[in-house]
């Protein structure tokens, strides 16, 4: 594990000053994310999950502590286009079309007409979707928006991608085709993935790490490692994949046991 | 399917024209049956054979007010347009602008025309476009500044992460999702121009318009001529709403609305 960190967080403490008083949302976050690694966030609501990502992310500014993401800090990060990001909401401009909407990151940051349609041309082609260039994202579904949504957060090939619940509006059919479709892109790009969700299964599916948080205030209660031999559909059935869901689901009750099955490192915190 | 079309079309245009031949027919009934002085209410016949003498002129006065209305809303429409985006960028550009607004929205827009008239001279077109502009402001500032505050937060935080400017944001988020509400203002403000240009002639000034031949003709007796400038306005009002409709329609496609 000596590895570049990705992202690097010490110490992290966010207060949030509210009408009915101080919310304490995080208290002593610490977490190092490994370059090339998947790692998903989850936890009850509350416990300031999505908060995290959005310090990693730089649109949430931490009341103490430390982010040093790629090596430098978050706002140098966010204003270097270290990182794309998805949310759970596609968000994608109505009156754009899908093609427009994928060159958005390349156009606010000058890049030449030609080349910004070439790569939405190649992004688009890669999640699927090079039919519907010219089409309005409203004419989409909403597992076909968030895939235009994963190609505009990846068309500056940045090292990091952000993931608020991406999938969670979907349906659970789509939500697992989704999975697969984002670790086929992943292994293409090589890209350092931080993703929150609450599904112990997508987390585990997904993920070489599961952090493991709980709410008032959120702290981070487990690093569960997951080995999975493959990363296609056979891995659903796979024992690791079952006890993976185990030690995570352990972890969320609070019964943090060592070692819950083979391939499972476990590390208390 | 095209004969299914034109027949279900032929559907919905039937109920309000009937409904209209009967108002007509009621109206003559009542006039001729009641035997009603043409000075409380003309007959619609006698309308018509007014309106046919005096139809060029009609067309004429028609015109004058046009294009005061034209010019009008343009220029009040581009005002209102421009200040409520400098209200969105600038605060303090909104914490100026925004109550006034409510303000001067209260207050009538058409007392100013003497005022205007004698300002300007009551021989200049300015005064009476001048009351145009000023009318058509408000709906055109308050809708436009409407639809720039409603951003949804996920685009807020995606042109953050993106490190998007302020002037960036106001052109690929604010504005372009500003777009329905702006045309709602100016449907809204494309009947109020007409509206604005012939009342504003009933104070005075150059005597060409369909509001200077409306009171000219009441003064005169001539009830039935004065209704014929009257149908005039009328037809002059919906034209401007049907072009406003029209440009939302071409303009504004990415929103499938009801008009």
């Amino acid at each position: 594990m000596s590895g570049a960190a990705a992202v690097e967080i010490r110490g992290l403490e966010q207060r949030f000053e509210t009408a009915r008083g101080s919310v304490h949302a995080l208290s002593g976050i610490d977490l190092r994310i490994e370059a090339g690694s998947f790692v998903s966030l989850i936890g009850p609501s509350g416990c300031g999950k999505s908060t995290l990502l959005r310090c990693i992310a730089d649109l949430v500014t931490p009341t103490a502590g430390e982010v040093v993401v790629g090596g430098t800090t978050a706002r140098r990060a966010r204003q270097e286009h270290h990182y794309g990001i998805a949310f759970q909401a596609a968000g994608l401009l109505d009156w754009r079309t899908v093609q427009r909407n994928v060159e958005l990151p390349l156009e606010l940051h000058g890049v030449g007409r030609r080349e910004r349609a070439a790569r939405a041309a190649h992004l688009l082609e890669m999640v699927g979707l090079a039919d519907f260039a010219r089409m309005r994202p409203t004419e989409l579904s909403g597992g076909m928006q968030q895939r235009v949504a994963i190609a505009r957060a990846l068309a500056e090939e940045p090292p990091l991608l952000l993931m608020d619940e991406p999938f969670g509006a979907l349906d659970e059919m789509t939500r697992e085709r989704m999975q697969a479709e984002l670790l086929a892109i992943r292994a293409r790009t090589g890209t350092t993935v931080v993703f929150v969700t609450h599904s112990i299964a997508e987390a585990v599916f997904c993920s070489t790490q599961v952090v493991v948080m709980s709410a008032r205030p959120g702290r981070i209660v487990r690093v569960v490692d997951v080995d999975l031999p493959t990363r296609d559909e056979d891995a659903r059935e796979h024992p690791s994949f079952f006890a993976g869901i185990t030690a995570v689901r352990e972890a969320l009750r609070g019964r943090g046991v060592r070692g819950v099955a083979a391939g499972l490192g476990g590390d208390d915190r | 399917m095209t004969g299914a079309l034109a027949r279900r079309r032929a559907a919905l245009l039937l109920p309000p024209l009937l409904a209209g031949v009967a108002a007509l027919a009621i109206w003559q009934a009542v006039v001729v049956l009641g035997r009603i002085a043409t000075f409380v209410l003309p007959s619609p016949t006698a309308i018509a054979t007014a309106f046919g003498t005096v139809s060029s002129d009609v067309v004429g006065a028609a015109t004058a007010t046009g294009t005061t209305a034209v010019v009008g809303l343009v220029a009040g429409s581009a005002a209102g347009v421009l200040a409520a985006v400098l209200a969105a960028r600038l605060r303090l550009v909104d914490e100026v602008l925004s109550p006034l607004s409510a303000a001067a929205n209260a207050m009538p827009i058409i007392a100013l025309a003497p005022m205007f008239n004698a300002m300007f001279g009551s021989t200049s077109p300015v005064p009476r476009r001048l009351v145009v502009a000023v009318a058509v402001f408000f709906p055109l500032f308050v809708n436009t500044a409407r639809g720039l505050r409603q951003v949804s937060p996920v685009h807020t935080e995606l042109m953050r992460s993106l490190d998007a400017t302020g002037w960036a944001f106001t052109r690929h988020v604010r504005l372009p999702g500003a777009v329905p509400h702006l045309f709602t203002g100016l449907r809204l403000a494309s009947s109020l121009s007409v509206i604005a240009a012939v009342v504003a002639e009933y104070f005075g000034g150059r005597q060409d318009g369909l509001g200077s031949r409306i009171t000219s003709a009441a003064s005169g007796s001539a009830y039935p001529r004065a209704w014929s400038y009257v149908l005039g306005a009328v037809a002059l009002g919906l034209a401007f709403y049907l072009v406003a409709l029209l440009l939302e329609r071409l303009l504004s496609p990415h929103t499938r609305r009801s008009p």
